[in-house]
């Protein structure tokens, strides 16, 4: 993936091959659709087939918050639920999505578990150059939504689909186990 | 912080406004925004009708440039411009220490990845097809990969460069060269290619001016040496190139160089349109360098009770293509080959060469990691040798003040290095594998199913000191300004401007925190970080906190002097106190406070005749460039880390889990637990993703795997709590006595996960990041043939 929205599966960035696969996109077909995000309808108009639900939201409607590190899936900065599911955004074609419900860490809303991931998050300092941070939020909140009394093991496993390469992971750890502790 | 040693807390917090002062654990000013996925990254940034560059790069690691054919690709709808090596107006080349890259090749590329043209376009689609249709005829070359083979011909044979093929030489000798101990250990180690992978691709938006010059907003490391570099190639007065910090998604060291910038800001002139540029993932692992790979060779001899009597050591970093920040990272790897040991006879010998594999530079640590896996590796063995405890070896051999350096250079200020490696010692270690661990707990996690019969528990030491701030001479200065003034509100407030870069290390957390203190006022806010005010010099070196902290509290202190003085003014105090008005005056909680008299005038009242101002420049004590035979005053300060791993390894899968990590690091004094034990949970991550997976696989000089599916990174399945105790002893010369955090515990980390693979296993280790064929092929597969020989030649 690329900002012009085009999946490849060419990794030889840059060289010629790799051009060309490039190039060979935005030729397909263009379609519009609606998509629901964050409790609102969203009108995506022209958009290639093959565009991804992150190059979507980033490129078509401005949805910046959704991040962009590795767009193969692997680093959960573009973190979503699509129907209460987590998911890497930039893995869904964004026209799979059309008629799913789509929350990004603007739509977690400003109270409920969400709130309490927010603060412990500033609070423990979780975040430093805040790259991973809004696709870490929405992780956490949907694996303390899920199983809010997950034990350390579970809680590394749900969440290793989420690279930080700042933190080392233990301040997170701390804002949820914090979080946990509140509750009890 | 509930385990730190810090006595000074409680001598902080007497005078910190509203306990947001130095020694809290005050959050991020942007936690908020970074958090709600509103502050905006380089790559967030955009302009209504705004052009999209892209770069070409070469898919050859070396070849020669018969023909460049843009004509197709400027005829395309959309297309905008399209610049070569031609097009630029100034220098053609550009680098942090030495100009020896060029901004585009012209007539050879010397890796896979050099950018050969760049586009700009109306929209990235337009921008990609361009790119495929710039037809470059390439006459490909044999690649030179084998930095040893540069070392073994003298790098004159077959210039890669005009340059030459050798960036730096050193040939440390100190002490008597044939002075040996009774008890020999010696060998070859290798280090693979780390990459920084910073989250954030680079990025920047840049505007043309109507003056000729440009506006650029980036991520960067470094905006006044970027601002040089541009301002020489563009061929315009560095006034008219105008940069300001954009929001940065990580750094550690791969941002030092230029990378988008020049061609950015190349594309807005020729348009004369505003334009993003920016890297998707495999451009940014093939456009920025890397930390450099290392073969060592070391042998190291002591007395039967185990004092250290020389360590001879060869160090051959690869360079790659061009120079980057080379020379200065050999010296680090020389200066610090020995390790944090005394050692009274040390002969080092270290080369760092061009190939035509990716360029290497800055990586957090400096090219101590490499020679820290070496001289820690050497540690256990020489222990094993001596059938010693290895903390207790290196308790025996640490330096101390008063000690002298392998490059001559006296100790004088704190090393606690026995306390670090005690203090790790004594932390309680986790419970052993049992039936009764979960099988999530045992290497491999969930998925692997491992049979606790055959996983083996390993423990591991390793102690490291890192050079803090510029070395060799270097004048290295920061510059800020401090203005405290009424705010709309009518309260008083501070405003900080510094050209500091923030890149998640927390400056702009320290920086109101210094302020808060300095001036006891509750607001502070941060200006943006650009080019306006003077230098502050690179985020690097962990050397932000000491000089641009040094920096602001010295300008906040001159504002409180002006304050003082005004207020002396004020309250018709004679002459002689206006002059020196703390004689009498003191700055308390908001007030100015006459001591004798009792009278307490409000900050408000003082500020409404005006703000009160102050810039002043920050600068560390000087040191020597390093000598003939590796000898000098080279280095500023040392901060040391100690780390204590534990690990599982699994022996028929060649799976490994760090069950726990401690480390104890000197920290100077704590300025804000909460942010210092991010660092050193984030550094030991680093340290530990070396030792056990992260690896750029360059074969042939092409780089095979530039993507996060294959280059892997540490999880928070992989990176276990830290057990981190803080270190205080304050540091002479620097703000508050701290010292900088970002780097030490890197350096430890990688070779303390591998001794306790190695004493889990009971193999010898000398390559990483450790394959799991390395853990489970029969040894003599488990090595390959890539180990250095130290009888490779090249002289020295």
């Amino acid at each position: 993936m690329n900002n012009d929205g085009c999946a490849r599966g060419d990794i030889a960035g840059g060289s010629d091959g790799d051009a060309a696969a490039l190039a060979g996109c935005g030729t397909g077909r263009r379609v519009s659709y609606q998509l629901y995000i964050d409790g609102g309808i969203r009108l995506v108009a022209d958009a290639w087939l093959a565009e991804s639900l992150l190059g979507v939201l980033r490129d078509h409607l401005g949805v910046m918050s959704v991040k962009d590190a590795c767009e193969q899936g692997r680093c959960g900065s573009c973190s979503v639920l699509m129907d209460g599911r987590l998911v890497a955004s930039c893995t869904v074609l964004a026209a799979d999505a059309a008629g799913a419900v789509v929350t990004t860490v603007a739509g977690l809303g400003a109270g409920g578990p969400a709130r309490a991931v927010r603060a412990a998050f500033l609070a423990h300092g979780a975040v430093q150059c805040g790259f991973c941070t809004p696709g870490f939020v929405v992780a956490v909140t949907d694996l303390l939504a899920r199983r809010p009394d997950a034990d350390e093991d579970e809680i590394r496993e749900a969440l290793a689909g989420n690279i930080c390469r700042c933190t080392g992971y233990g301040r997170i750890m701390a804002a949820i186990r914090s979080i946990q502790d509140t509750r009890r | 912080m509930a385990d730190s040693r810090s006595s000074g807390d409680q001598e902080f917090t007497d005078h910190a406004a509203a306990g947001q002062g130095i020694g809290r654990s005050v959050p991020r000013p942007d936690g908020a925004d970074k958090i709600d996925g509103t502050f905006p990254y380089a790559g967030d940034l955009f302009l209504p009708g705004m052009l999209h560059a892209r770069t070409l790069r070469s898919p050859h690691p070396r070849a020669r440039i018969r023909r460049i054919d843009t004509a197709a690709a400027r005829r395309l709808p959309g297309v905008a411009a399209v610049v070569t090596a031609g097009d630029v107006p100034g220098r053609a080349t550009y680098g942090l220490i030495v100009a020896d890259q060029p901004v585009f090749a012209r007539d050879v590329v010397r890796y896979q990845g050099e950018p050969v043209a760049a586009v700009a376009a109306r929209d990235a689609r337009a921008a990609v097809r361009a790119l495929a249709a710039i037809d470059v005829d390439y006459e490909p070359l044999p690649a030179v990969t084998d930095p040893e083979r540069i070392v073994s011909v003298g790098g004159e044979v077959d210039p890669l460069h005009p340059d030459g093929n050798i960036f730096r030489e050193i040939h440390l000798r100190h002490g008597d060269p044939a002075a040996r101990g009774t008890v020999q250990v010696s060998d070859s180690y290798v280090v693979g290619m780390q990459d920084q992978a910073f989250l954030g691709c680079e990025a920047a938006l840049v505007v043309p001016t109507a003056d000729g010059g440009i506006d650029m907003r980036v991520a960067t490391q470094w905006l006044h040496s970027d601002r040089e570099q541009i301002a020489a190639c563009l061929g315009i007065p560095e006034d008219r190139v105008r940069l300001t910090l954009a929001g940065v998604g990580g750094a550690f060291g791969g941002r030092e160089d230029i990378t988008l910038q020049i061609h950015g800001a190349l594309l807005a002139r020729v348009t004369g349109q505003p334009l993003r540029i920016r890297y998707d993932r495999v451009e940014s692992f093939l456009g920025h360098p890397h930390r450099h790979p290392a073969r060592l060779w070391f042998r190291h001899t002591a007395s039967r009770r185990g004092q250290l009597v020389s360590v001879h050591a060869r160090v051959v970093l690869d360079g790659g293509a061009y120079a980057s920040s080379s020379p200065a990272v050999l010296a680090n790897a020389v200066t610090h080959a020995s390790g944090p040991y005394r050692v009274p006879h040390t002969v080092v010998d270290g080369w760092v060469v061009r190939t035509n594999n990716p360029p290497c530079g800055a990586m957090r640590g400096f090219g101590v990691p490499q020679v820290a896996f070496g001289h820690e590796a050497q540690m256990d063995r020489l222990a094993d040798a001596l059938g010693m405890d290895p903390v207790e070896l290196r308790r025996r051999n640490v330096l101390e003040p008063g000690d002298v350096l392998p490059t001559g250079q006296l100790v004088a200020d704190p090393l606690p290095l026995r306390e670090a490696i005690a203090t790790v010692a004594a932390r309680p270690l986790p419970a052993p594998v049992s039936d009764r661990t979960p099988v999530t707990s045992l290497p491999g996690g969930r998925l692997a199913a491992a049979d606790p019969g055959r996983v083996r528990r390993g423990v591991g030491y390793a102690l490291a000191y890192k050079n803090l701030l510029f070395s060799e001479g270097f004048d290295d200065f920061s510059t800020a300004r401090v203005r405290l003034e009424l705010g709309p509100d009518g309260t008083p407030r501070a405003v900080v401007h510094s050209a500091c870069a923030e890149v998640g290390q927390g400056f702009v957390t320290i920086a109101g925190q210094i302020v808060r203190t300095e001036l006891g006022v509750d607001q502070v806010l941060l200006a943006p970080a650009d080019t306006a005010i003077g230098s502050a010099g690179p985020t690097s070196a962990s050397r932000q906190t000491w000089m641009s902290g040094g920096a602001v509290r010295a300008a906040a202190v001159t504002v409180a002097e002006r304050l003082l003085g005004r207020a002396a003014g004020r309250l018709g105090l004679p002459p002689e106190v206006v002059a020196e008005p703390r004689r009498l005056l003191a700055l308390a909680d908001g007030e100015i406070v006459a001591s004798e008299a009792g009278t307490r005038l409000p900050l408000a009242d003082l500020l409404a005749d005006g703000p009160v101002e102050a810039v002043e420049v920050f600068r560390h004590r000087r040191t020597q460039p390093l000598g003939p035979d590796g000898q000098g005053d080279v280095h500023v300060a040392f901060a040391v880390a100690a780390h204590r791993a534990v690990v599982d390894v699994d022996v028929d899968l060649g799976l490994v889990r760090v069950v726990s990590m401690a480390l104890a690091q000197d920290v100077g004094m704590v300025l804000n637990p909460m942010a210092l034990r991010g660092q050193a949970e984030g550094g030991t991550a680093q340290g530990l993703g070396l030792a056990l997976m992260e690896e750029l696989v360059v074969d042939g000089g092409v780089v095979r795997n530039p993507t996060f599916h294959d280059y892997v990174l540490p999880t928070i399945a992989d990176v276990p709590a830290l057990d981190f105790v803080a270190l205080t002893h304050a540091q002479p010369g620097a703000p508050y006595g701290v010292k900088g955090v970002g780097e030490a515990a890197t350096c430890s980390a990688t070779p303390a996960v591998v001794a306790a693979v190695r004493a889990a296993i009971g193999r010898d280790l000398r390559r990483v990041p450790i394959r799991p064929q390395d853990l489970v092929l029969p040894p003599g597969q488990a090595h390959p043939a890539d180990l250095v020989r130290p009888d490779a030649g090249g002289g020295g």
